[in-house]
């Protein structure tokens, strides 16, 4: 008759033992969720998440175990300690009260009605009140320290973070410019060469067909017109997005074209020995034309630079010019997004513009 | 005027070829990549060789390389290169390729504008240049102790017009000058540059076309 109780006994420590934990563990990272959001709103700290616990053999899901167990001691004694220093400075400071409040005797004898004594007690209790605030920080940020260390990502995991970031990075710059490409090459073969051939016929009408009536001739020049116009923004377009010149022929082909169609006079010095990779050679393209055309709508420069050299494994790009200066990063120019297509690649840009000029720009890129 | 034609866009090839027929040149060959062209031209021998800078099957410079191929094997050939965008390289190439037979170089917008087409492939044919303006600037641009500083702005401007080929009539129309100041132009230009003036337009312009090669290679 006792075999029903023990196998409930025996079912239900099984259930205890093995549904439990696993339930815990899967909770884990709502805990961890839970305790992040107490630290950013009680003390205003985002701890940075981990990875989700992948399986047992996860490191950062022990540190949350060992957090969640580990807490409420910390938070425990924590508190008992604040909670002591309060309150033992109240009882101090107010020790010269009629003795309703007088603490019943401890370990020692004391006598309040002494002079001494009630000194020492309210020297205590005001020592205690200055050191209270400063112990409720120290616990808040041995909180913190202890949730930081055991929450937060640890120190290679943060390595290991960075290298993926910084391979994704790599990889979306170049899907980019892979795509630029692509975009150029369907242009190309596509659009361009139908608008050629339009523009090339609209042409050839207008030439032969003279004995039309007047209307039909001037609608057929304004095509022509249009078509030529359009040609000519369609190739303006795909120079800006990724020229195959740059693909085909390397930066100084590619760069001599820019500047040849700049406003002002560019004298132009590249010096590459070995090509750098078409990323950075995009990179620096983009910065060039986006410089000179810079120069031309604002700068009102007489004459422009460019020195584009290879030093080992670092790419040297330099645009001067010699007009009104005054050129700035957060300025609603182009600058901004040349900034930024070189920080995505680890470059550094050093702007020179004062006021009344001369701008100089210097870019150094990294080749591999 | 016998013309053998490279374009691999069948578009673009099938409007030039009603152009050339309308314009009086006779197309004897039409292809679509380079190796059709070196067949074609052997087959043929036109007097005139139109082609397209990138075809296949890399799509690069495959139209270039057989133009200059040619120019090689048959001195005295005349070959016009299309392309949609102009390289200074390319043009110095090409210059270099034979001291006889006319060369151009021009962007495929070119096509656009007829008469000024037909134009450039007549005096192409008949053993000038036809430069594109963006070519020339290119070639313009480089250089560092560089003689072509001394130039007035305006001789800059004549020198360009001359490089693309324009005989001094035209230049004085395009910049609204008399022929006799646009001589004495192009006179200050050779002193500048030290070229003896010689005889003829198209042997001056060859005589500047071959200071910009000159000055294009490094």
């Amino acid at each position: 008759m006792t075999g029903l109780p023990v196998a409930v006994l025996l079912g239900g420590l099984t259930v205890l033992l093995a549904v439990v934990p696993r339930l815990l563990w899967r909770a884990l990272p709502w805990f961890t969720r839970v305790q992040c959001s107490r630290f950013a709103a009680f003390q205003g700290v985002r701890i940075p998440p981990t990875p989700p616990p992948a399986g047992w053999r996860s490191p950062a899901a022990w540190r949350q175990l060992a957090y969640h167990l580990l807490s409420p001691f910390v938070g425990a004694a924590a508190a008992f300690l604040v909670a002591t220093a309060w309150g033992g400075s109240f009882v101090g400071l107010l020790s010269f009260l009629p003795p309703r409040l007088e603490p019943p005797p401890m370990v020692f004898e004391y006598n309040l009605r002494d002079g001494r004594v009630l000194g020492i007690f309210m020297g205590v209790g005001l020592v205690l009140l200055i050191l209270a605030p400063f112990l409720a920080r120290g616990m808040a940020a041995l909180d913190l320290l202890v949730a930081r260390t055991l929450l937060g990502p640890s120190r290679s995991e943060l390595g290991q973070r960075i290298e993926t970031l910084t391979e994704s990075r790599a990889g979306v710059i170049d899907a980019a410019d892979a795509e630029r490409r692509r975009i150029e090459r369907d242009l190309h073969d596509g659009a361009q060469q139908r608008l050629v051939s339009l523009a090339m016929n609209l042409g050839l009408a207008r030439a032969t067909l003279t004995d039309l009536p007047e209307p039909a001739r001037v609608a057929i020049e304004q095509a022509h017109e249009e078509a030529k116009q359009a040609l000519k923004e369609l190739r303006d377009f795909v120079r800006g997005l990724h020229p195959a010149v740059l693909n085909d022929q390397g930066l100084d082909a590619a760069l001599s074209g820019v500047a040849a169609r700049a406003p002002v006079p560019v004298r132009l010095r590249v010096d590459i020995e070995r090509r750098t990779s078409p990323t950075i050679e995009a990179v620096a393209f983009f910065i060039v034309s986006e410089a000179l055309t810079n120069i031309a709508k604002h700068a009102s420069a007489t004459r422009a630079e460019v020195n584009v050299r290879r030093e080992r494994d670092r790419l040297h790009v330099e645009v001067y010019d010699d007009g009104c200066g005054g050129a700035a990063l957060d300025g609603g120019t182009g600058l901004r997004g040349l900034a930024q297509r070189i920080d995505a690649v680890d470059g550094s840009l050093r702007l020179s513009s004062p006021l009344g000029g001369p701008t100089t720009i210097e870019v150094e890129l990294p080749c591999e | 005027m016998r013309v053998v034609l490279a374009e691999d866009s069948v578009l673009l090839r099938e409007g030039l070829i009603r152009l050339l027929d309308a314009s009086g040149m006779e197309v004897v060959a039409a292809v679509d990549e380079a190796e059709g062209l070196l067949r074609a031209a052997e087959e043929h021998r036109p007097e005139l060789v139109i082609t397209d800078v990138r075809m296949p099957p890399t799509h690069t410079d495959e139209g270039l390389r057989a133009a200059l191929l040619l120019r090689r094997q048959q001195p005295g050939l005349a070959v016009l290169v299309l392309s949609q965008y102009v390289e200074e390289r390319y043009a110095a190439q090409l210059l270099a390729s034979a001291a006889t037979g006319g060369v151009g170089y021009l962007l495929k917008d070119r096509v656009a504008d007829v008469a000024e087409f037909i134009d450039a492939l007549r005096r192409v044919a008949s053993g000038g240049t036809a430069l594109d303006p963006e070519v020339v600037a290119q070639l313009l641009l480089r250089g560092n102790s560089d003689p072509l500083e001394r130039l007035t702005p305006r001789e800059h401007e004549v020198l360009q017009l001359m490089a693309e080929g324009r005989s001094n009539a035209g230049i004085g129309q395009a910049l609204v000058l008399s022929e006799g100041a646009v001589g004495k132009h192009i006179g200050n230009i050779f002193t500048k540059l030290d070229l003896s003036p010689a005889e003829g337009d198209h042997r001056r312009v060859l005589a500047v076309l071959r200071f910009l090669r000159i000055r294009s290679l490094p």
